[in-house]
């Protein structure tokens, strides 16, 4: 016996910060298969090239701040960021545009704001929305056909050699799709086009249920709670319901649920929990926040999945939200809201 | 006690958060609770509760009887000590205790003669016929104290009614992993605890007597449902989920009633008041036996035990014995935990006396309960929420304690932390958040310290200037009275007319003239011999005006902003000049040169 001088508790779980990041690693690969499989190698391409752009990253930016690099890259949380950028950026965008993306997302979101637990923006929704405004042209144009079958090589040279896609290989998706053509056809004709298929949107429906398991991964882990998922497809979802009943003149609700980046978002992105509002009932009104502005944005603004905007938005406003939705504390009368106690 | 027992089994409600952590309860709570033998040598601190310190009324070298009173209750909240057995007292000094601070504190040393010689006992076994006020002062000379957690002095509960009680709650939960002691005690010895909580009912006068106890115990429960329905005493009972903080005595009044003891609050203020299972046992041994808190149950376990269970030990017996007894190898052991693994705390020296309030002694392998790892960032990821029993946002606690801000700490309600480690279990970044909280705590209590320091610092201080104030202004009205009483004296003095100088007025008189003639001697001479020094300072005054003049003219060119100040300098110069000037033609007049005179100042 050494008489150690601990105080308590001397007993604690099993979980850790990479056991958490591992989870969320393996809840995105169903939507991730999904996306090569329905879409394009390129995915996976993408996914590689972020991965080891934020190791590298992650790791220069440890060493150079002074900080234990081994100790922090096995915290994993580098990856994940890199992950959720490289399953949100399109699958047939040049080589440096993820590379470029990952190290906006590790260097300035992320590192240069103190590291993991102190950015105040999601890491990768910042790189995505800068890659967005600055370079609109590949990260529009960009999404691979499901109905185009590309041979590897064609991809690989797409990706890192500079070739420019045939035609039929790429395109928008097809929120974008919808949103221009309702505005001269009826929702019948433009669901002809192949990029709706047979369901909601090819290979994007099937990606979203993918995630939308994936999340209940998460649940069934307690890695994250029930609360900004269901308050973002609500918050979403209801908006739809209002706004969106004629589908001859605006997106339908199946589109927005099921079309873009909604199940992604609403499960993997909005919950990271650093840069989110942090109470229960917090997390309500972040969540449904970002489901009401991501229909904002969609309909009535210029970006046709406007998941980075909206969370980025929301970002802003966590901390304040905080400070209004605190819970009720035992034996108190009622909860203490702002920022003065009495 | 014939009439047949009602016992109902009551439905239980919810409480938020909570942990699951590895019960660990059946290493010890199989094997029925054994003696371990007297030491030679107790260690009995005067301090084993909550409160004053006992006062010792014993002295070095007196022999005492097995219960004989050591040190009395002094004040409202305390406890007395007895002796644990018969023997003489060998000395009262300090010695290391079992504290998280490791520092040393009186305690009583009790060398046993092996006789165990009871004292006279004088029991009650038809209590009821005694005044409450009686038993409740016998609760206190017998120097029991709850068993459960903090040792509160079980007298001030029965006593301190300012609100009606109608419920008995009897704490049967025993949440914390490992420990076993209430759980063996209720399987061994219901009755005993049964007929301490109708006593304590009786004094209470409440209504009802309610059981919370966890779903993890079923023997204990069967046999506390049997000796109930035998001494037929009427019992409510819920049994509550096995989950960790349930058996702190807010949330198994929430989970039991449903209800929220009110911030800043008691139990009583529900009409509550809640007993742990082996403070009723100790009541009824006071009241009915005449048996003081002087032995009480300890589950000694942990995988570097070899013969882990619950000991009946005697109050100061050292934590060493007791450890030899179970067998613990203290080689395999990281170190020696008293209480549980939630709330315990790692004792600095087993010399350290077994207590009223050790209700465990954990000696895990470093296996077993490992060292802490170091901590990651917090990620926010909430979890630490979702787990804490009382509300709080735990994680936002840690926030304003890391960075000191007390009032972000306080406008997040830390003082509400009850301190159970709950949140600290579920962090994934394995950050000591307790610790945390606990600095903020005692920094927060620091400051409200010294406000108040600062404030009778203050209130000394205007008493001061008042009392200052006072005399000052007394001073001056007897002075005043004084100065009337002479011009009085004087006015009357002149009406009288001139009495007859007598010969002492005389000699006076003479005496001021001699004085006055002197000065004025001197007063020639002073004026004689620095009539050219005065010339000369005249001179040197009149340069300095010349030179100041100048400066100032310069200065309005070129520094506006030391005018003034030059200006000043220069009416002073001027001044002086004029002094000079003057003292000259005084001089030159023949007259005495008075030195400058000094400016009056009002005090």
């Amino acid at each position: 016996m050494t008489g150690l001088n601990l105080t308590s508790p001397h007993v604690t779980g099993r979980t850790s910060v990479s056991w958490v990041m591992g989870w969320v690693l393996l809840a995105l690969v169903p939507g991730w298969i999904v996306l090569i499989v329905s879409f394009s190698l390129g995915y996976a391409i993408n996914m590689v090239l972020a991965l080891l752009t934020a190791l590298l990253a992650e790791a220069l930016l440890l060493a150079w701040r002074g900080r234990p690099v081994m100790f922090f890259l096995k915290d994993l949380s580098a990856l994940v960021t890199a992950a959720l950028l490289a399953l949100a950026l399109p699958p047939l965008a040049p080589w440096w545009l993820t590379v470029l993306g990952t190290m906006i997302a590790i260097v300035f979101a992320k590192q240069l704001f103190g590291g993991l637990g102190n950015n105040p923006f999601n890491p990768a929704m910042v790189a995505y929305a800068l890659l967005l405004v600055s370079l609109p042209l590949y990260m529009t144009t960009r999404w691979a056909s499901p109905d185009f079958s590309l041979p590897i090589t064609d991809t690989l040279a797409i990706i890192f050699a500079g070739q420019t896609p045939v035609d039929g290989a790429t395109g928008a998706t097809p929120l974008d799709v919808y949103k221009l053509d309702i505005s001269r056809l009826t929702s019948a004709e433009v669901l002809q086009s192949p990029i709706f298929g047979s369901w909601v949107a090819e290979g994007w429906d099937v990606a979203n249920l993918a995630f939308l398991a994936g999340g209940g991964l998460l649940l069934w882990k307690r890695i994250i709670t029930w609360h900004i998922p269901v308050s973002f497809l609500a918050g979403l979802g209801i908006m739809a319901l209002l706004f969106s009943g004629d589908a001859d003149v605006r997106t339908p609700i199946d589109l927005h649920l099921f079309a873009g980046a909604t199940m992604l978002g609403a499960f993997f992105i909005a919950t990271d929990p650093v840069s989110a509002a942090t109470s229960n009932r917090g997390k309500l009104v972040y969540g449904a926040g970002i489901g009401v502005l991501i229909y904002l944005i969609r309909t009535w603004g210029n970006y046709p999945d406007a998941v980075a905007f909206a969370v980025l938005l929301m970002n802003f406003a966590a901390p304040l939200i905080d400070h209004y939705t605190r819970p009720r504390v035992y034996g108190h009368d009622k909860s203490v809201k702002g920022f003065k106690n009495d | 006690m014939t009439a047949q027992a009602v016992i109902v089994t009551d439905k239980v409600f919810s409480l938020k958060g909570g942990i699951h952590p590895d019960e660990r309860k059946t290493l010890s709570n199989t094997t029925p609770i054994t003696e371990v033998p007297l030491p030679s040598v107790l260690i009995l601190p005067l301090t084993m509760h909550l409160g004053a310190p006992a006062d010792p009324v014993v002295s070095v070298g007196s022999t005492v009887r097995k219960g004989d009173v050591l040190a009395t209750a002094v004040g409202g909240i305390s406890a007395a000590v007895h002796a644990p057995t018969s023997g003489r007292i060998c000395a009262i000094e300090d010695r290391i205790i079992a504290h998280e601070s490791g520092l040393p504190a009186p305690c009583i040393l009790l060398e046993a003669d092996g006789e165990d010689d009871w004292r006279d006992r004088r029991g009650l076994p038809n209590w009821q016929a005694q005044p409450v006020d009686e038993l409740i002062q016998r609760l206190r000379d017998c120097g029991v104290v709850g068993q459960g957690g903090a040792g509160f002095p079980t007298d001030v509960k029965y006593r301190n009614k300012h609100k009606p009680i109608t419920t008995l709650l009897i704490n049967a939960a025993e949440c914390e992993p490992y420990i076993t002691a209430d759980d063996r005690l209720m399987r061994e010895r219901a009755d005993e605890i049964l007929q301490g909580a109708v006593i304590a009912k009786h004094l209470l006068g409440a209504n009802t007597i309610r059981l919370g106890i966890e779903d993890n115990k079923p023997q204990a429960l069967a046999a506390m449902r049997e000796a109930a329905d035998r001494l037929g005493v009427d019992l409510r009972i819920s049994v509550v989920p096995t989950k960790y903080p349930s058996g702190g005595e807010r949330q198994l009044i929430q989970l039991v009633t449903g209800q929220e003891v009110p911030r800043g609050g008691l139990p009583s203020d529900l009409g509550i008041v809640c007993q742990n299972v082996g403070t009723l046992a100790s009541i009824y041994r006071a009241i009915v036996l005449d048996e003081p808190l002087i032995s009480r149950v300890t589950t000694v376990t942990g995988e570097a035990v070899d013969a882990p269970g619950n000991y009946e030990v005697r109050i100061g017996t050292p934590i060493e014995t007791v450890l030899n007894q179970a067998g613990v190898h203290l080689k395999k052991a990281d170190r020696v935990i008293m209480g549980g693994p939630m709330m315990g705390f790692a004792i600095p020296d087993i010399t350290a006396p077994l207590m009223k309030t050790t209700n465990c002694l954990l000696v895990p392998t470093r296996k077993e309960l490992p060292r802490p790892m170091p901590d990651n960032p917090c990620i926010r990821c909430g979890l630490c929420e979702q787990a804490c029993p009382v509300n709080l946002l735990p994680q936002q606690l840690f926030w304003a304690s890391k960075h000191r801000d007390l009032d972000a700490a306080e406008l997040h309600s830390i003082n509400d932390c009850i301190e159970c480690g709950a949140c600290a279990y579920v962090c994934p970044s394995r950050i000591p958040l307790v610790q945390y909280y606990r600095y903020a705590k005692g920094e927060l209590r620091n400051e409200q310290e010294e406000q108040i320091k600062s404030e009778r610092a203050r209130a000394r201080f205007e008493a001061r200037q008042a009392r200052l104030e006072k005399e000052r202004l007394e001073k001056e009205a007897r002075r005043k009275a004084r100065a009337k009483a002479a011009a009085e004296a004087r006015a009357a003095k002149a009406e009288n007319g001139s009495g007859e100088p007598d010969a002492q007025d005389d000699a006076i008189k003479a005496a001021m003239a001699r004085a006055k003639a002197k000065k004025a001697g001197a007063a020639q001479n002073t004026a004689e011999l620095s009539r050219e020094d005065l010339e000369k300072a005249l001179e040197l005054a009149a340069t300095k005006v010349k030179k100041a003049n100048e400066r100032l003219v310069v200065a309005e060119q070129e520094s506006p902003d030391m005018v003034p100040a030059l200006r000043k300098a220069l009416t002073k110069l001027e001044e002086k000049h004029r002094t000079a000037q003057a003292a000259l033609e005084n001089a030159a007049h023949g007259q005495p040169i008075k030195p400058e005179p000094k400016k009056e100042t009002d005090s």
